[in-house]
């Protein structure tokens, strides 16, 4: 990942600051599959009943804040960079990553004033749920907003069009961004696993 | 019973409880206007734009104290788990849960933008009409909400948490329909977005109140 954000060319206009890019995007990128998979599992608990999605579906989440304030620090850093200013209002994404961002804090508050069980494992799911529906609508919101909000002219991104080697490095960082997110979920997921059978293990001791 | 039948008889049972006890309304009433009173002196000069913004605040607001109280009934007496093993679909409690919280904000809003057009002027048919769709959107996704939290510790603190972000894209609509030129995308968005969170509430309520 560091590799595709040194090699990669220049912008030609944006100069060394558009390297951020190169990290920004995939982690937004990857921090919105991570919702949509916490999204998934929830699903599944709902539909089968089974607990260990409830586990699954958490585990998701959290990674996924944490990509998701990885995604507001990064892109606040480029907002400095580019525009002069720590945070920006018409940037579209940031926006939309700040109301997410609060949206799945207050699930873990919701997670943690409830009292460990199966009630608990559904309200969070349809909660988890509810942030899929939220992104869409969210995104329209910050969208129909500009028109009141910032009536001047809109900051329009870089051209999606990207050369190929940019396109490589591109590729390159949100695979490695994609592969940083599996092995935190996996890891994080293992250790939940063990502390939950440890907790079992001690009831049973007890 | 029949399904609106259900839905009919809870929705009156919570009717009736604020007509005998009437805890709810008129607070609701008293904070609405202290609220637009409150933005009177927070804003420096003439600005009857910026009020209209925080009028959508106020409205925000009080929903947010009925849906607080939504379920106080319910969890003093306990009554939450009766009504889940009450033989009637669950979304039932729901939609009754949300028309009668829909009919004490629309109460209280007659009595609120009455006070808004003697301190800052006049509202346009558009803005009503948003007011009325905003009301339809907060109330859908906010007594799932309330449901949500109504079990957790903290459930006060809880809920405004868990309700800001979910209902900002009303506030959007609603700021939207009332100053620019164009409403009608607005009212849509509205109105999408009621269609959205009504289903997704229909449909997860159930998993919400099981125990």
């Amino acid at each position: 990942m560091a590799l595709g954000l040194l090699w990669a060319p220049e912008d030609a206009d944006q100069g060394p600051s558009q390297r951020i890019f190169y990290l920004h995007v995939p982690v937004a990128l990857t921090a919105y599959a991570l919702f949509g998979w916490g999204a998934w599992k929830a699903l599944r608990l709902l539909w089968t009943g089974r607990e260990p999605y409830d586990l699954e579906s958490y585990t998701a989440v959290h990674v996924g804040v944490i990509f998701g304030l990885l995604t507001l620090v990064t892109g606040s850093i480029w907002a400095r960079a580019s525009w002069g200013t720590w945070w920006e209002w018409s940037d579209r994404q940031l926006v939309l990553f700040l109301i997410l961002f609060l949206f799945y804090s207050a699930y873990f508050m919701l997670r943690y004033s409830l009292d460990p069980g199966p009630a608990r494992a559904r309200i969070s799911a349809v909660y988890a749920l509810m942030g899929v529906v939220l992104v869409p609508v969210s995104f329209l919101a910050v969208r129909l907003a500009e028109n009141f909000v910032h009536p001047g002219p809109i900051v329009t991104r870089t051209d999606p069009q990207l050369p190929g080697e940019m396109l490589l490095a591109f590729v390159v960082c949100l695979a490695g961004a994609a592969a940083l997110a599996a092995t935190l979920y996996l890891n994080e997921l293992a250790g939940k696993r063990l502390d939950a059978r440890l907790r079992e293990l001690r009831e049973a001791l007890g | 019973m029949s399904y609106v039948g259900d839905v009919a008889a809870l929705a009156r049972k919570d009717l009736l409880l604020e007509l005998r006890g009437r805890e709810t309304v008129p607070a609701m009433v008293v904070f609405a206007v202290g609220a637009l009173v409150v933005f009177r002196f927070a804003l420096p000069g003439e600005q009857s734009e910026a009020a209209k913004g925080l009028l959508w605040v106020a409205i925000l607001f009080t929903a947010l104290l009925a849906l607080t109280r939504a379920f106080a009934a319910e969890r003093d007496q306990g009554l939450l788990d009766a009504l889940v093993l009450a033989p009637c679909d669950r979304s039932a409690i729901w939609l009754a849960k949300a028309v009668a919280t829909i009919a004490f904000l629309v109460l209280v809003e007659v009595f609120a933008l009455a006070a808004f057009w003697l301190f800052f002027g006049g509202l346009g048919v558009a803005a009503l009409a948003a007011v009325a769709l905003a009301d339809v959107g907060l109330c859908a996704a906010g007594v799932l909400l309330a449901a949500m939290a109504v079990g957790g510790r903290a459930r006060e603190l809880l809920l405004p948490v868990l309700f800001l972000p979910v209902a900002l894209p009303v506030l959007v609509g609603g700021v939207g329909a009332t100053v620019t030129d164009d409403p009608a995308r607005y009212l849509g968005f509205l109105a999408l977005y009621d269609a959205v969170f009504a289903i997704l509430a229909w449909a997860g309520f159930e998993y919400v109140v099981t125990e």
